[in-house]
This record gives structure tokens, sequence and C-alpha cells, in this order.
């Protein structure tokens, strides 16, 4: 499991237009990502970053094009195919969804109880190992209504590493926290990654946080409804393509009404 | 300390060479073998204090998490022993890993089961009931102020919601009251014409359906099923604005949640239970009617005229007042349950439960009370 950066492609879309029933929120976007490399889905609010990560992790089939997990076509699979493919992503939802009718072990223990052999003494030392990762050991009797927003998140966090996935999902991680925890939270997510050698695709908007973790991105428009660019996000920074990616890299206000006809 | 048996089984081995201990680990050390052996603290007990333990992984073959548990305990342990590790030797990713993790296993907090005290849990029980009993004229008495206030046009109820929460309490609900109702009356019209007809009385089959469900079955079995249909659906509402922070929101910006949510519903109740009322004893008759019909052969005039004769004017209006009393009880019970509901989706559904059970409970005990009131007032 020691892994390095490599450049083989672990995901790759092609030409994937999304959206809900016939009405299309993105269109034409085509991407990779490198094994072990953290891919993040930028964008404004609105745009479509959150619907693409639902067609990513086979909640919402797109309107048409590709998504490959591993040279596999994933929506062109059987539903029981897909749902083995799947078996290899972690997901770490917005509000962590964790269920609330469970303590936070039995979070944790559940994919674990009902994908593998594994013994149940076995079950609960990978139960203490993965909150222990995340450092929420103490937490492993406690309701998740008994923690925080950020605790909450870490042991969502947990849940998702439980079946040691390759590929983890997470929308909008530091979404309602202070800037320590998100702090944290990001080198947890970096020592994660350089751990366990999982690819990460993180859906954020928090520039502090992507500029510290993400090395590949694409940036999302929600007006074209089209890709507008495609790299890291220092990059996108540092030479944006764009007035609206300059402007979204930068924190400022979007009104140059002659770039944006341009943009049309 | 293990002997080595095979390539593939994880294997360990703790030894001293030259002052330094060095544990060796051999094999595949993946969790999902589920053979991942465990570091007990035996080992360490004979080694002096502040010495470092060392690893050496050359025949170290694949790993997963498996092997950072065993890591774990050799890095709690060791600490406990006051002894130091060093993971130098370890791949990258696994010191990556360990450095994660805490050098002791903060113990969690277990659960206790509240110790046996009978006379503490009735008093709490007591104190609870009188609380909930307290908080619940509370609530009545807002509501009539809330009415009294809409009618001199300063309530915070929108119109809107109150048109909204009839349509869903009184339209939307005839069907299953039409079904229920008409199946208690086919039923009373059946049993009925089984029994009677031993004792050549079966002309009084039109009297025991007509009265049954007049006076008592009609209005029971459409609180029961408003009380499971509409109740359940207010209390899960508003608990569910509950957790969405909705009523604090409501709150903050000083909007009587008593005007704004609890009145609507409840005024909803008032309005439609005496009209589902009298649209129940309707379908329960016709469901006794079309019985005897083919049971007993009945003409239709003759059934509806034994029928009146037996009913008079004032059990209507009985049981009309009767469904109101349902009406306020199942709006008040339900909106409050929502109201104390915790915030996380099993209260959700606790809340809903609850609230369909106090509303079928509550309106069987409202019907007994009122039993006795008619008999009392010779209704």
């Amino acid at each position: 499991m020691d892994n390095q950066l490599s450049d083989q492609s672990l995901l790759s879309v092609k030409n994937l237009t999304i959206g809900y029933d016939s009405k299309i929120i993105q269109k034409d976007i085509n991407f990779n990502v490198k094994r072990g490399s953290i891919f993040a889905l930028m964008g404004g609010s609105g745009c479509g970053k959150s619907t693409l990560l639902k067609s990513m992790i086979g909640l919402l089939e797109p309107i048409a094009g590709d998504y490959f997990v591993k040279d596999e076509n994933y929506w062109q699979s059987s539903r029981k195919r897909r749902i083995k493919i799947a078996r290899n992503f972690g997901i770490l939802f917005q509000n962590a969804a964790l269920w609330s009718s469970m303590t936070v072990g039995e979070n944790v223990a559940l994919p674990l109880q009902l994908f593998t052999q594994l013994s149940s003494e076995m079950i609960h030392r990978l139960v203490e190992l993965k909150l222990g990762l995340v450092g929420m050991e103490y937490a492993i009797n406690l309701y998740p209504s008994e923690l925080s927003g950020g605790m909450r998140k870490r042991c969502g966090l947990a849940r998702a590493l439980a079946l040691d996935p390759e590929i983890l999902f997470f929308d909008e991680p530091s979404a309602g926290l202070d800037p320590i925890t998100s702090k944290r939270l990001d080198d947890l997510i970096l020592t994660l990654r350089n751990g366990l050698g999982t690819t990460i695709i993180i859906v954020s908007h928090e520039l502090s946080s992507l500029f510290t973790i993400a090395d590949d991105g694409i940036f999302l428009d929600a007006e074209s409804k089209t890709p507008l660019a495609h790299g890291s996000p220092r990059e996108m920074h540092d030479h944006p393509p764009c007035q609206l990616v300059y402007d979204f890299m930068h924190r400022q206000r979007y009104d140059n009404a002659e770039e944006k006809e341009k943009q049309k | 300390m293990n002997d080595i048996q095979s390539d593939q089984q994880p294997q360990w081995k703790l030894e001293k060479f030259e002052n330094h201990y060095i544990i060796s680990l051999y094999g595949q050390w993946l969790a999902k073998n589920n053979n991942i052996p465990s570091f007990s603290c035996d080992h360490l007990k004979k080694i002096p204090a502040n010495q470092t333990l060392y690893f050496d992984t050359k025949n170290l073959k694949n790993w997963d998490s498996g092997l950072i548990i065993f890591l774990w305990d050799i890095k709690c342990q060791a600490t406990h022993y006051h002894l130091k590790v060093s993971d130098d030797n370890l791949p990258k990713s696994a010191q990556e890993l360990l450095s994660l993790l805490h050098e002791s296993k903060e113990e969690a907090p277990k659960k206790q089961l509240a110790p046996f005290r009978p006379f503490y849990t009735i008093g709490g029980w007591t104190i609870k009931g009188l609380t909930n009993l307290g908080i619940t004229i509370q609530m009545l008495k807002e509501v009539a102020i809330g009415v009294f206030k809409s009618f001199a046009g300063r309530s915070y109820m929108r119109i809107v919601d109150l048109i909204t929460d009839i349509q869903n309490a009184g339209p939307s609900a005839l069907l299953i009251i039409s079904i229920v109702n008409f199946l208690v009356g086919a039923i009373l019209g059946f049993v009925g014409a089984v029994q009677l007809r031993r004792f050549a009385a079966d002309a009084y089959v039109a009297n025991l359906v007509s009265i049954a469900t007049v006076r008592e079955m009609a209005a029971v079995m459409s609180a029961i099923v408003i009380s499971g249909r509409t109740g359940g659906a207010y209390a899960a509402r508003i608990s569910t604005m509950q957790s969405n922070e909705e009523i604090d929101a409501l709150k903050v910006l000083g909007v009587s949640i008593m005007d704004y949510l609890i009145l609507p519903s409840m005024l909803s109740l008032v309005i439609t239970m005496p009209l589902l009322y009298l649209y129940g004893c309707f379908m329960g008759i016709l469901g006794g009617l079309i019985v005897s019909i083919f049971m007993l052969k009945v003409s239709i005039i003759g059934f509806l005229q034994q029928s009146f004769n037996a009913v008079a004017f004032n059990q209507f209006v009985f049981g009309s007042v009767k469904t109101v009393a349902f009406a306020i009880f199942i709006g008040v019970s339900s909106c409050y349950i929502g109201l104390k509901s915790g915030r996380s989706a099993v209260d959700v559904g606790l809340a809903a439960t609850r609230a369909v059970v106090t509303g079928i409970v509550g309106v069987i005990a409202i019907d007994a009370i009122f039993a006795v009131i008619a008999d009392m007032i010779g209704i």
C-alpha cells in the first residue's frame, strides 16, 4: 500500500451531459482523474458540482456521455456490476449523513458487517482504527446527535474509510466548519491520501482549502453550462483562462459585461 | 513470540540485537484475511524503560489497515511502558497513518443503565405527566387567544395555510373515511341481521345500524382515521421543521408558533371533523342498508324510515360536539408532540408514532367520557 502518484487514470469522464429529466445542468464535461490524486470540482453556487458528483457516485444517471471507473463504463454496466464497482467508493456527504439511529461505532461497522466476512472482533478493531485515524475513537458509543458538526464530518470520514476504498468523494467537506477545524480536516485528507494512496474527488468552493489540497480540477460555469477551465486550482489562480475564473479565484465580483457576452 | 510458519501469514518476532529491540514483521498483513494477531503487553514488560523499539520490514509483504491496527497496539503499549517507538523502517505511508493515531486509545464512555429506583421513577413520570398537562392547557389557551386574534385580524395565521390544511384534513381524507365507515356499517348490518333474524326481529337491523353509527361508530372511526392520517402528518411536519431549524427561524422573527403553525392545523380539524362525521354517518348507514337489502330483502324506503325513527336530531348534534372535542385533542396532542420532538430522523419517526398512538387512545378515552355525559343528560 506504499503508494506514489501515478499517471494512470483511475476515473475518466467523456462528453458527459448531466441534468434532471430533460433539464441540462452541465454538458461536454471531459476530464481524467489520476490514481492517487486529489481532484477538485469547482464553480459557483448552482453550477452543477454536486449534480456531477451524484453522477459519479451512481445516484444520478447522466443524460449522455460516458463515465469510466478503472476502464469500465460505469453507466453502461449492469446494475449488479455498478453496485460492485461502487464498493470501491467512500463518500463523505455534505452533512456527514450518519445514520441517526446508530452509534458512531455502529455507523462505521455497518459496511464491514454487510460486505466483508470479518469476525466481530476484527470489525471492532477496524472500527477503532478508522475512528482513531480521524481522532474520534472516544465517540464510538455516542450517537450522531451528541456530536458537533466538525465531529460528525470526521466520523462520516471514518465511515467512508471503512472498506478501504480506492476512491473517496467529498461533498463540501469544509462547509460549515470554522477555519481551524477546516484546516485540520484538510491536513487529515492529505495525510490519509498519502497514507492510504486513495484517489480523492472533492466538491468545494473553499479556495484556501482547494489551494492546499487539490492537485487537479475542473471549473464549471452555470451560465454556459460547460466547464470553463481544467487544471490545478493554483494554476487557475495564476493563469485564469477567462474573466469568470479570474474573478472566482481572486474573490471578485463578475460584472464585466463584455467578457460575459464573449462567454455566451 | 510467534514462530515463523508460512510466507503469507502475518507473523512478528521481538528480538534483542546489540542493545536494540527489534520487531520483525513477516508475511501479508491484510485485514480482509481476518488473521491479524494481537500484540500482548507481556512482551514489553521485561524491556527497561526509555528503550527504543525498531521495526524490521524486510520480509513484510502486502499490507493494509490490518498492519496499522497492529502497529497502533504496539504504539499504545510502548507508551504505557515508557518505551519509544522508531517508525523509520516502516513504509512511508504507514508512518503517515501511524502519526494520525494517538499514543493511547481514549476510553469511550460506556452507557450505563440507570439504577432501579421505583419512587424516583414514579415521581419522574408524575412530574412529566403534570408538566405535559400544563403545557397542553397553556397551548389550548394560546390557541383560543389566537382564534380571537384572527377574528380581530391580528393573528399571524395565513388564510392560505388554513385552506391547505382544510383541504388535506377534509376532502383528501374522504376516500378513506368512506371506505372505513361503509365497511363498519356493513359489518354492523351483517352481524345484526344474523343475530336478530333468530328472534324474528329483522326489522330492527336499521335501528341497530343507525343508532350505533350516529352515536358511536362514525365519530370514533373518523377520529381514529384522522388521528392516524392527519395527526401523524402534523407531528412529522412540525418535527421535521424543528430539525431544519425552521421553527427557530420563526421564533427569531418573533412570529408566534401557535398562530402560525398550530392554529391553522387545529382549526382545520375543528372545521372538517364534524363534516367528516356527518359524511361518515351517511356512509355507515349506506353500508348497513346495502347489506340489509341483500340479506333481509328489505326495501330502501322501509330501512330509511326505520332509521329516521330510531335516531333523533339531538344525537347528530351530540355526535358533532364530540367530534369537535376529538379534533381539539388530536390537533393539540400531535402539534405538541411535534414541537417537543428531537432533531434527528429517528425523532421524526418517533413523533409521528407517538402522535398516532396518543390520538387513538385519547379519542377512545374522550368517547368514554362522552358516553357517561350522554347518559347523564339523557341523550
